[in-house]
């Protein structure tokens, strides 16, 4: 769209106006008209919810349609499990798992008849009952998603002027008036602390960046490498201005005049977004130089990552933007003194900076009012694994564990038990049923033996085995330790070794004593905080299910019947058909028939010859009795 | 070594070119390479090292650090099996080994014919979907162990 420029602050209030009353008539709705807004984060686009749009933009061409029918994407809704997800205005109707042949049914019954297609509606679970609205919906009650997922499910992120109109760039307006310090003050005050992980104090942070000439740079860490974790590629696809504006903040707290985006390159549609914001607001005039007429200048700069781990710290991604291998210096130096090409730097995670314009624009009481003692505002969470709503949520912190995994994400799937939530990806630890009535905030979850980390949380089930849970993040870890320094490089491995060994049903009582002196060696002696919390998953796994590490050394079992040498598939005589159906699915010919008669007549009772199978299950997943256990 | 194609030398000076007014161009140089040519050979490295000024073995230990980065061409089909914790707990790498065993290669290898590369991710955030496979882009959601083959061969009917 072209735009013209807006060079003084009364021009950008007056577009902001002019843009939120667009804005309000898309969600309103004159009389006759309807929008239609389109799930476009990641998870919606895999399932195809381009083919949605096309086929909406189809139909209204078809139609006539174009002046009273619109229809364009907007950014995650966070519920992705339920998608792709329509929504219709002005009544808000929110059609879950929508598939490109249902667009026809929605555009002839709700677009041309106004009437609620049924079918596609969110079914509750418990209820059984249609729900038609998305904040009636019980996976959205508890959650308060307009401080870091602001606009998130709601505005266009392609679009800088829904941006505007949802309040976008309020919060640079009035840091600009305020100066250098009164804006650290305010997010001291705020309470904000980093969201990457490490929860140090985001205003504390920014006073380190000395008062001095030099160029000053702010870095934007989007590298979001836990497997699992997928906030930050949110955030940025659904609302890119939110994260510009709190970049731009920052830097003028600091004194910089460049910030820099260091994206994973895995995150293709956050990065056009990005850059597509970029470009439009430097269009405009709102990045450059002397902004809004007040002598700022800033540009923004976007860097892809390319595949490493390491480079989420922030002393390797400033390697990594230079051109090096993403290898962590020592610090001190700080960033903050000595950072990207020697100037003094400021690294902020995407999250947190994307809480900044809320705290400007409606002021440090408002989000110090929200949260506990220990940490303001709300966490953003990616909810995964062994939960019916697997999703992106937004809460207030000191919301429970408890809450978090049944309220919100519905309990587990199929019945199951639950066994862990693991917070914090390959650097945190796994908390369980004890704990599951903690507060979440920074202190708690380190207190209860994890961490809060970036914000992957996933939850496991009674089928899942801790060890393998340890051995599946160790090699993780392996594969991502830079090399750098000894204690990381030789000691992770070692640690895979062992767990290796382990679930191989090798394992003796002596391994687990070893693997304990190992992780604390390797936490105390690792150069950055990759080594140094790697074995955490290790440790914590090892205090809170040391039963089943004990089982694997001494029994050589596996209790949740998932190491392969420490399990067998089991047909139970009484329960076998003589279907012969697992014997014909097996693919090495392990399973014969005996002369036990079985249930059905005139068949026979089958035996697995444990000697030449493989484990692969396929007799389980085929049999229709029942008969085929793990044990 | 091998010549490189009066093309190619002109696509890899075009792509230096982009970047000179940048004070440390090299993983946006290789980047690009990357993507346009699928590999970056040790001439290529040359190359680039003799327009921007900056030594090999610089550029070597960058294409060696980040996986990203590839010294082999890659096969037509770059099949990325998502292994990130939502869908590892979820089974993926039954879904992993079950590609390995099909197409007779590790994780890491291309197949003889130059048809199928086998990758592991490490989480493409597409936790909603698990378990995930994501080839040349396209995401596979939800795939079980058993529709692998039918996945596979997908492809090799294109071919065919």
């Amino acid at each position: 769209m072209e735009f013209e420029k807006i060079k003084t602050e009364q021009q950008l209030i007056d577009r902001m106006s002019h843009c939120a009353k667009c804005l309000d008539l898309k969600f309103h709705c004159e009389p006759g008209k309807k929008a239609i807004a389109v799930c476009g984060g990641t998870g919606c686009l895999a399932s195809d919810s381009m083919g949605i749009l096309e086929k909406f933009q189809e139909l209204i061409k078809e139609h006539g349609l174009e002046d009273k029918v619109t229809v364009n994407i907007v950014g995650c809704f966070g519920f992705c499990s339920q998608g792709p997800f329509v929504k219709v205005y002005p009544e808000e109707t929110l059609y879950t798992k929508v598939k490109t042949k249902d667009v026809e049914e929605i555009f002839n019954t709700d677009i041309l008849k106004n009437e609620v297609v049924t079918r596609l509606l969110f079914v509750d679970p418990q209820t059984k009952e249609h729900v038609q609205k998305q904040h009636d919906i019980a996976f959205y009650k508890l959650q308060k998603r307009d401080i870091a997922l602001h606009g998130n499910g709601e505005i266009n992120p392609e679009d800088l002027s829904e941006a505007l109109g949802y309040g976008a760039f309020k919060g640079l307006v009035r840091a600009l008036h305020m100066t250098r310090k009164e804006v650290i003050n305010e997010v001291l005050q705020a309470g904000l602390r980093g969201r990457g992980g490490a929860g140090f104090p985001t205003g504390k942070k920014w006073s380190f960046v000395p008062d001095t000439d030099e160029p000053k740079y702010i870095i934007c860490n989007g590298d979001e490498g836990d497997p699992g974790a997928f906030m930050d590629r949110s955030i940025i696809e659904g609302n890119p201005c939110a994260v510009i504006e709190g970049m731009m903040i920052a830097g003028y707290a600091i004194g910089a005049e460049n910030g820099y985006f260091y994206v994973r390159a895995e995150y293709p549609t956050a990065v056009a977004r990005l850059r597509k914001a970029i470009k439009e607001l430097e269009d405009v005039g709102l990045l450059g130089d002397n902004i809004l007429g007040t002598g700022f200048n800033f540009r923004c700069h976007v860097r892809l990552g390319a595949g490493a781990f390491v480079c989420g710290e922030e002393t390797a991604l400033i390697n990594s933007i230079e051109g090096k291998r993403g290898m962590p210096r020592p610090r001190p130096p700080f960033p903050a003194v000595k950072g990207l090409w020697g100037h003094p730097s400021c690294v902020n995670n995407v999250e947190t900076l994307a809480c900044v314009p809320y705290i400007l624009r409606e002021g440090w009481e408002k989000f110090a009012a929200i949260g506990t003692a220990d940490t303001k505002g709300t966490k953003v969470f990616a909810l995964g694994g062994k939960v019916n709503n697997v999703g992106l949520v937004e809460v207030p912190m000191g919301t429970t564990l408890r809450q978090l995994i049944y309220d919100i994400g519905g309990g587990i799937p199929g019945n199951k038990k639950f066994k862990a939530i693991q917070t914090g990806g390959p650097s945190g630890g796994c908390l369980t049923e004890k704990d599951l009535d903690t507060p979440i905030d920074f202190g708690s979850l380190v207190a209860a033996g994890s961490m809060m980390g970036s914000g992957g949380a996933i939850v496991m089930d009674e089928d899942n085995c801790m060890v393998d849970v340890a051995k599946f993040y160790m090699t993780f870890i392996c594969d991502e330790s830079c090399g750098k320094c000894s204690p990381c490089r030789i000691g992770t491995k070692r640690c895979l070794d062992i767990l290796t060994k382990i679930c191989d049903g090798k394992g003796t009582p002596e391994d687990l004593e070893e693997l304990r002196e190992l992780s604390s060696f390797i936490r105390s002696n690792s150069l950055c905080a990759l080594g140094q919390t790697a074995t955490n998953p290790i440790e914590s796994t090892m205090k809170s299910f040391a039963d089943e590490y004990e089982a694997h050394v001494v029994d050589h079992k596996c209790p949740a019947h998932v190491c392969k040498n420490l399990m067998e598939y089991y047909i139970v005589p009484d329960k076998c058909a003589g279907c012969t159906l697992c014997s014909r699915n097996c693919p090495v010919n392990a399973i014969h028939v005996t002369d036990d008669p079985a249930k059905l007549p005139n068949r026979f009772i089958h035996h697995i010859n444990q000697n030449l199978c493989i484990k692969c299950g396929s007799c389980l997943a085929g049999c229709r009795f029942g008969a085929i256990i793990k044990r | 070594m091998a010549k490189l194609q009066p093309g190619a030398v002109k696509q890899i000076t075009e792509i230096c070119n982009r970047y000179k007014n940048e004070p440390t161009p090299t993983m946006m140089i290789l980047e690009d390479i990357q993507n346009e040519f699928g590999y970056i050979p040790l001439e290529v490295q040359e190359l680039v090292s003799e327009l921007t000024g900056i030594p090999v073995s610089e550029i070597y230990g960058v294409v060696t650090f980040y996986s990203f980065f590839s010294m082999t061409p890659k096969g037509k089909y770059v099949i990325g099996v998502c292994l990130g914790t939502a869908c590892y707990v979820k089974g993926s790498q039954l879904v992993l080994d079950k590609f390995s065993e099909i197409l007779g290669i590790k994780p890491g290898e291309t197949t003889a014919d130059g048809l199928f590369t086998l990758d592991v991710l490490r989480c493409i955030g597409a936790c909603a979907i698990a378990p995930a496979v994501s080839i040349n882009g396209k995401v596979y959601p939800q795939l079980k162990v058993d529709n692998v083959k039918n996945v596979i061969e997908e492809y090799v009917a294109k071919e065919a």
